[in-house]
């Protein structure tokens, strides 16, 4: 793929231990630079790099498994750079594998510049703040946990629950306003996920003709785990080069974040670190702050980087290290729910432990409407006083509960029913305003507390059945 | 003869190298061409063990260190407030004009400019005697913030002989010289300090005044005190950085120090985006005029990191050295201390608690003293306030930083994921949080005069959320219906006084600060519904029916609706509760008329 100038050929293999193989030292090599095993003389070459230098021996992590590599037969080709891809025009409408070579069949590319995929950290005061208001189409999301552009806004999920369709909705729905068609791009990254959820994906994208705005990077279950550690790079790499040369706004979909981790977590326990909760490297935090935190704008440039990752919650935990760890780090989270999903509610969006931080900055007044955050405070405020009567009631009996409990309870189920249900229509935020107040206007005024008297003679009253 | 070293082992940002000559513990070394900024950290017969503050991509075996002689310390002078930046002072401004938008290793820039003139403005006169600590002269850094230029530790009893006239000058000119029983000595305004060192005061004295956030829940339940040390633990999303946000805007300190300490960049966007926009309620002057600001955001080198709270502390000792009264907050707590424990695991140092290395609890001490009310050198007082968050895995307030730092801090506000998800904020738990200044805030209240029974409706406040607590575990067994009307009345006391007083929007532009004199006219609103509501339950009124009045609500929204410059909103309040509480006729009464 790449002509290094520089290289040396080694041979002197010591030990190889699970993804790790440990070689006599080198001259000239640093930390991180990348390495190509090759397995025989003449063989197929594998990718690596190094990840500590002890004075003896230089460690090399092989990202595509070590099966069969021997220490007498195998070599290594050490270059001294940082792994690098190569990205330039005509990256849309393609599919790579999980290390960015493309595999559909078409050409090479054409490379414009070489990138190193580990990316580096944006100066934070070039970072300009996400606040362009991005409509899903999706009420749950676009009223009560609105999407900006430049923010990472994860799906928790579940297995076996519809997180796939949620994310290919919005990546379908999704309409960026004032934004020319073009400037709009999908990159979508599978990590360790089955070949059926890639190819359901890129069908429907491909439907929907949206297929040449798309750039897939598959790492699929059957692949090395191992390399799922680079697969979110390549692709955040390529959405750099399509965000801040190219000009364009790029929505990253990463699907299976939680692959990702037991990759780290494999890895981590191979060179023989101590771990921290269940198992996971202490690091783990930083490292996924290094992908999660490549979203963003910057100031005086065109393009964006919006993140909509998706990470399975091990036993549907929110307080399992992975969605945990992800929580502290990106801009809110989109959580479903088992219940819902089996109630027949799509998106099964569970709403109270939904968060959009950067919702503050993109709505109201001249972006969305002046009374938004009022008004999803209010629902949410309800919402969340409907549920807690909903379990009481679940122990006491609806006898126990007062008129306007009552009142609330029925607000609550349609809620699920008529506000976070929508199947696969896409709502206009004007509809999801509309269905949102109606709603409310169920609730007598003592209980809409977060809505100021105007509000509510404009929205609310009018919606009240005489 | 500087002290060199080569590198043989690499592993992350920690270096081990053979020395030639002499290093020190805690000695700051460079790295290689690039002059990457590095902390010796462990020294061995024939190694020596360092951390690396930058990316160390490509570091490759053999490159050079070479020794300082002097502990990593950071500059000190004018040219810190309204900036940002990194964990080791260096101003990201300038490494974006050289670098461009992204940051990468190898920048060799001092941390405060060299080349800027400052206004300096003589205090002293030739002849005159100076102690370690006095005011020589004041820059004004800027428009809000006058520098006072100190003598330094050693010239104690000293004399100026020579003294600079007014003018500009930069930071590593002379402004003065003393005479001392050392030698005569230059002084300019630039001041080195190592950031592990506490700088030194005359006396350490306890807190005594309220620090004032304008938060209600704070000002009036969990107050924070001049000079103390608190902790906001909470789960991901419960509003930690909000609150600590919040309280850099608005709360009465002179300086704010403020760490991004492996959290967000957009997070340090936003504050370099809005402070420069908002005005101090007491002075008028923008906000960014009075905070300085350094960010180690969460994919910036991990070292730098466990280092940005020891730079950011040695800030704030510096201006409350000039009389200031400082706060500091930092976030996150945990990531420093995560960043502590990813250092000591290269090292394969033995851990203790979940990966944290034994040292854990005494360096969270160290920090964590180096707050206080003081007598600085020169005999002024001030103070530096320090103000954490803690981010426990998984919410549980049992690990092991929130557990350790609560023994060193006496201000706990605990940020609780159910009122979060109600959208209920600030979302601190009141049963959870406790205060151990609540007497300072007492006492002040109590002097501001205007009849305040402050410390009074403070216990009645925290008696009705603790009966709240105990009658809705009833009510979860029995039902609301079931209650008598005495209990019922408690739970809507509680309902309305939380709901007015406790709630307060950070985004709401009347209520994101509230002024003394509007806390006060709302603990007395809450006051008079809680009399008036008791009296007419007694007389037979449902309590239930009290909370469908219209003035019912127009209380629990008053925070929203009455603006700190609208007192008399408050008096027609109080009229309206009056009158409709007067118009309420018992249920029972209604039907036999
Ligand atoms: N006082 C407040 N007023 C209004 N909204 C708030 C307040 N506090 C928090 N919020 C809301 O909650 C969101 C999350 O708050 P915040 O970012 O402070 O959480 P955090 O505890 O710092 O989380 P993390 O540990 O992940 O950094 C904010 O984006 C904001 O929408
Ligand atoms: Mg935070």
């Amino acid at each position: 793929m790449i002509n290094p100038q520089q290289h040396i050929l080694h041979r002197g293999i010591t030990s190889i231990q699970g993804p790790l193989v440990f070689v006599r030292n080198a001259e000239g090599v640093g930390l991180y630079d990348r390495v190509e095993v090759l397995v025989k003389d003449g063989g197929e070459s594998r990718i690596g790099r190094i990840v500590s230098i002890t004075g003896e021996h230089i460690v090399v992590e092989v990202f595509q498994g070590t099966e069969g590599l021997s220490l007498g037969e195998s070599r290594l080709r050490l270059l001294s750079e940082p792994i690098l891809l190569d990205v330039g025009p005509g990256m849309l409408g393609r599919v790579y594998d999980g290390i960015g070579r493309p595999i559909d069949g078409g050409p090479r590319i054409a490379a414009h510049e070489r990138l190193r995929i580990d990316g580096e950290a944006i100066n934070p005061i070039r970072r300009e703040v996400p606040s362009e208001f991005i409509e899903t189409g999706i009420s749950a999301i676009d009223a009560m946990n609105s999407l900006v552009r430049g923010q990472k806004l994860p799906i928790f999920s579940g297995s076996g629950l519809s997180h796939d369709r949620l994310a290919s909705n919005i990546a379908r729905f999704a309409r960026l306003r004032g934004a020319k068609e073009q400037e709009f791009a999908v990159v979508f990254a599978a990590i360790g996920v089955t070949f059926e959820t890639a190819e359901h994906f890129r069908r429907e994208m491909d439907e929907y003709g949206a297929m040449e705005r798309i750039a897939l990077f598959l790492n699929l279950a059957s692949d090395a785990g191992a390399e799922r550690l680079l697969t979110p790079r390549v692709a955040l790499t390529t959405a750099e080069y399509l965000a801040y040369e190219e000009g364009r706004h790029v929505l990253v979909i990463l699907t299976d974040v939680t692959n990702y981790c037991e990759a780290l977590r494999e890895v981590s326990s191979s060179h023989g670190e101590v771990p921290s909760r269940k198992g996971y490297p202490g690091y783990m935090y930083s490292d996924l702050a290094t992908i999660y935190e490549r979203a963003g704008r910057i100031k005086g440039r065109q393009g964006s980087i919006t993140q909509v990752p998706i990470l399975s919650m091990p036993n549907d935990d929110i307080t399992h290290p992975i969605p945990d760890l992800s929580g502290y780090i990106t801009e809110g989270q989109i959580v479903l729910d088992r219940d819902l999903e089996r109630r027949g509610v799509f998106p099964s969006i569970e709403l109270l432990p939904c968060l959009s931080r950067l919702m503050n900055e993109g709505i109201g007044k001249d972006m969305t409407h002046a009374d938004h955050p009022a008004f999803a405070q209010q629902l949410y405020s309800s919402y969340a006083q409907a549920h807690q009567l909903q379990l009481l009631s679940s122990v006491v009996g609806e006898e126990g509960l007062t008129a306007n409990d009552r009142r609330l309870l029925r607000f609550g189920e349609r809620m699920e029913r008529e506000f976070i249900h929508q199947g696969n229509e896409r709502r206009t935020l004007e509809e999801t305003f509309d269905i949102g107040w109606s709603l409310l206007s169920s609730l007598p005024d003592e209980t809409l507390v977060r809505l100021s008297d105007s509000q509510i003679g404009e929205h609310v009253a009018p919606r009240r059945d005489v | 003869m500087t002290a060199r070293a080569e590198v043989f082992w690499i592993n992350g940002p920690v270096l081990k190298a053979r020395p030639e000559g002499n290093f020190q513990m805690k000695e700051a070394v460079v790295v290689g061409e690039d002059r990457l900024t590095a902390e010796v950290i462990r020294l061995d017969v024939d190694s020596i063990t360092v951390q690396v503050f930058e990316d160390t991509t490509s570091l490759k075996p053999g490159v050079l260190i070479e020794g300082s002689g002097l502990p990593l310390a950071v500059d000190l002078g004018p040219g810190m407030v309204g900036r940002m930046f990194d964990g080791i002072q260096r101003p990201l401004e300038t490494i974006a004009s050289r670098q461009g938008d992204f940051v990468h290793a190898g920048v060799d820039i001092p941390n405060l400019d060299r080349e800027q003139a400052w206004p300096f403005q003589p205090e002293v006169a030739e002849g005159d005697e100076v102690r370690s600590g006095q005011r020589l002269g004041v820059v004004q850094e800027t428009p809000s913030l006058a520098n006072r230029i100190l003598a330094p530790r050693d010239v104690e009893g000293g004399r100026v002989t020579w003294i600079a006239p007014a003018g500009e000058y930069r930071l590593d000119q002379p402004i003065a010289r003393i005479r001392s029983e050392q030698g005569e000595c230059e002084v300019a305004m630039l001041r080195r300090w190592p950031i592990r060192i506490p700088r030194p005061v005359k006396q350490r004295l306890t807190p005594e005044q309220p620090l004032l956030t304008g938060q209600r829940v704070i000002d009036t339940l969990y107050t924070i005190s001049k000079g103390g040390a608190g902790a906001m633990p909470g789960g991901f999303g419960t509003g930690k950085t909000v609150l600590q946000q919040t309280l850099a805007k608005w709360c009465d300190a002179d300086i704010i120090i403020y760490i991004g300490c492996g959290e967000r960049g957009n997070e340090m966007a936003s504050v370099l985006e809005e402070f420069p926009k908002l005005e101090d309620p007491r002075t008028g002057r923008r906000l960014m005029e009075r905070t300085v600001l350094i960010a180690n955001t969460s994919n910036m080198p991990v070292a730098a990191r466990e280092a940005s709270i020891y730079t950011g502390i040695t800030i704030g000792e510096y201006y409350r050295d000039q009389g200031y009264d400082v706060a500091l907050f930092a976030d996150s707590i945990s990531r420093w201390a995560e960043a502590l424990r990813e250092i000591s695991g290269r090292l394969e140092e033995l851990p203790a608690e979940e990966g944290y290395p034994a040292y854990l609890p005494s360096r969270l001490a160290e920090f964590f003293e180096r707050a206080g009310r003081v007598t600085t050198l020169a005999g002024m007082e001030s103070s530096l306030t320090v103000m954490g968050t803690v981010s426990p895995p998984g919410g549980d307030f049992s690990e092991p930083v929130t557990a350790h730092s609560r023994r060193y801090v006496k201000s706990f506000m605990a940020l609780d994921r159910t009122r979060a998800q109600a959208r209920f904020y600030p979302a601190i738990h009141p049963l959870l949080s406790y205060s151990e200044y609540v007497e300072n805030s007492a006492r002040w209240w109590q002097q501001r005069g205007g009849g305040v029974r402050w410390a009074e409706q403070r216990a009645q406040i925290l008696e009705l959320i603790q009966e709240q607590a105990r009658l809705e575990k009833m009510v979860k067994i029995v039902g609301r219906d079931a209650l008598p009307a005495s209990q019922r009345l408690i739970l809507v006391n509680a309902e309305v006084m939380v709901e007015a007083l406790l709630r307060q929007s950070a985004f709401s532009e009347t209520d994101r600060y509230c002024s003394p004199d509007k806390q006060i006219a709302m603990l007395r609103t809450v006051g008079d519904f809680i009399a008036r509501a008791e009296q007419v339950v007694k007389d037979g009124i449902d309590p239930d029916a009290l909370l469908a009045l219209p003035v019912t609500r127009r209380i629990r929204r008053m925070g929203e609706d009455i603006p700190n410059e609208k007192p008399e909103l408050f008096d027609e309040l109080a009229h309206d509760l009056d009158t409709a509480f007067a118009a309420l006729v018992p249920a029972t009464q209604a039907a036999t008329e």
